[in-house]
């Protein structure tokens, strides 16, 4: 059985945002009304953000994302879940990803 | 795992403040991009407008799709911003299909525009959509007559007053900016105090003043031009008319910006990470420099080739008009005077010639401020560092407020 509250959850970039890439930088730049709390902001994420970021595609559950990186950087996966489930919060609560459905 | 910065992944930035690049910024982070040539005001000041129905011009004009591949371009190399000017650019009928292409591409989207055409449907656009720069808004005067006496459109007041009304409505992000005739001083006053209130505008509009001559070099437009300019003493008084706020970092400015110039043109940043497009696909280093030896045909060749290639031997060009070599080439007045290789175009058809309006503009400034005496010319003064460090902002602003007095009690 799927648990749909944990991670087996698969999220992908929101459709109000463009993600770009420029000069070595992730930049969200907010598409529609709301994403940004005031008109020309942007959101750029440090280098745990951005390593977490290129997992969230659509197409990997969270716990895939976790392993990837856990074998990637050899940290602890205890902590690695905490960063990835405290960055997934906040990024839907500003509408930059959503949950696959 | 890389560790965290502090207490969260992701950084709010607005970007038009330093801290964005790590690494330095990318090839190319600002475009201008002119829509089309006509407007539906017929400005007297104005130096590009065509009129509105102007069938010839609007064939020329790049079609969408060409702008969709220069925006495209633009992004690949990095670009974070594109300003939408003209003309007004609100009279393209695929206004909203270019606007939104920017957008999607993950550009922030500024609009120069003087909001006659701003309707309730396009206003619903840009509040879903946000621009994530504030909209420029152009104003001519605060009452119909002295607006339409610039504008010389009937109905252009209200239409104007309408399109900002719809703004305010929508709730989308607007500042504005004034161009009024040397005689319209009650109707500055009165936009500053207008202008004050409106929820864009953080800091005093902008009001263009010392105004260039035609971009097509129009002889007859000229002429209105330049009877629409202040005269220097006047465009000094609407300049410097906030003492307070014009001097305030005067110093800071004076000591990073003035001093003597050399012989190169260029001294700005044009063309160097920033250009300009007019509305026929033609490159040029910023918006006004459209010297032929300047431009570059996008239609033959790109924006990176334009950028890495082109641009970098224009900026090398060096002056050779022998007046600016004995003049300008030794000013130190850089910041005060608006000479520079795109208006000396505007005004002479050349590069390099001085331009004697926006030289007696900057000595008179420089004169009210205490930095040159009556009749001295900048480029003669040996001592001009020793000026500069002797220069005081209170010091500015009470020989400010005693010439107003003077020149009120006269």
């Amino acid at each position: 059985m799927t648990d749909r509250t944990g991670l087996d959850r698969i999220f992908k970039p929101s459709e109000e945002i463009v993600a770009r890439e420029i000069e070595g930088e992730l930049i969200i730049v907010p598409l529609t009304a709301g994403i940004g709390d005031i008109e020309d902001e942007l959101f750029t994420f440090n280098a745990s953000g951005r390593a977490i970021w290129k997992g969230l595609d659509g197409r990997k559950p969270l716990k895939a994302i976790i392993g990837e990186l856990a074998a990637q950087f050899e940290g602890d996966p205890e902590e690695i879940e905490e960063d990835v489930l405290g960055l997934v919060e906040e990024l839907v609560k500003r509408r930059i990803v959503v949950e696959v459905v | 795992m890389p560790p965290k910065d502090g207490d969260g992944y992701v950084t709010r930035t607005r970007s038009d403040k330093a801290g964005l690049w790590v690494r330095g910024g990318p090839r190319l982070e600002h475009i201008d991009i002119e829509l089309t040539e006509r407007c539906n005001n017929d400005c007297l000041h104005c130096y590009i407008n065509r009129p509105a129905g102007d069938a010839k011009a609007r064939d020329r004009e790049m079609s969408a799709a060409r702008i969709g591949g220069i925006l495209a371009e633009a992004a690949s190399l990095g670009c974070l911003s594109v300003r939408f000017t003209g003309g007004e650019p609100l009279l393209r009928e695929d206004f909203e299909e270019i606007y939104l292409a920017a957008r999607k591409l993950g550009l922030k989207a500024a609009v120069f525009t003087n909001a006659t055409l701003v309707s309730p449907r396009l206003a619903d656009l840009l509040a879903r959509v946000p621009p994530l720069e504030p909209l420029e808004v152009t104003l001519y005067g605060m009452t119909r007559e002295t607006y339409e006496t610039l504008s010389r459109a009937p109905g252009s007041f209200d239409a104007a007053m309408a399109g900002i009304g719809v703004l305010r409505e929508r709730k989308v992000l607007f500042t504005v900016k004034g161009a009024f005739l040397p005689s319209g001083g009650g109707d500055l006053a009165a936009f500053e105090k207008w202008a004050k209130v409106l929820p864009g505008m953080d800091r005093p509009p902008s009001v263009s003043v010392f105004y260039v001559l035609h971009a097509r070099g129009d002889q007859a437009k000229n002429r209105k031009i330049t009877r629409a300019r202040p005269d220097p003493e006047r465009g000094a008084d609407i300049q410097m008319r906030n003492a307070g706020e014009y001097v305030r970092g005067l110093k800071a400015f004076l000591t990073r910006y003035s001093g003597r110039r050399d012989d190169r043109l260029f001294t700005c940043g044009a063309g160097v990470a920033s250009c300009a497009v007019d509305a026929y696909g033609i490159l040029q280093p910023c918006l006004l420099v459209r010297h032929p030896e300047t431009v570059y045909d996008l239609g033959a060749g790109s924006l990176k080739d334009a950028l890495e290639g082109f641009f970098p031997a224009v900026r090398r060009r060096k002056a050779a008009h022998p007046r600016y070599l004995e003049t300008c080439a030794r000013c130190p007045l850089r910041g005060f005077c608006e000479q520079c290789p795109g208006k000396a175009w505007m005004e002479s058809g050349t590069l390099d010639t001085p331009a004697a309006y926006f030289c007696e503009a900057a000595h008179v400034q420089a004169r009210r401020l205490g930095l040159l005496a009556a009749g001295e010319r900048a480029w003669e003064a040996a001592d001009w560092e020793a000026r500069v460090g002797e220069f005081t902002e209170a010091g500015a602003l009470e020989r400010l407020k005693s010439l107003d007095t003077a020149r009120k009690g006269g």
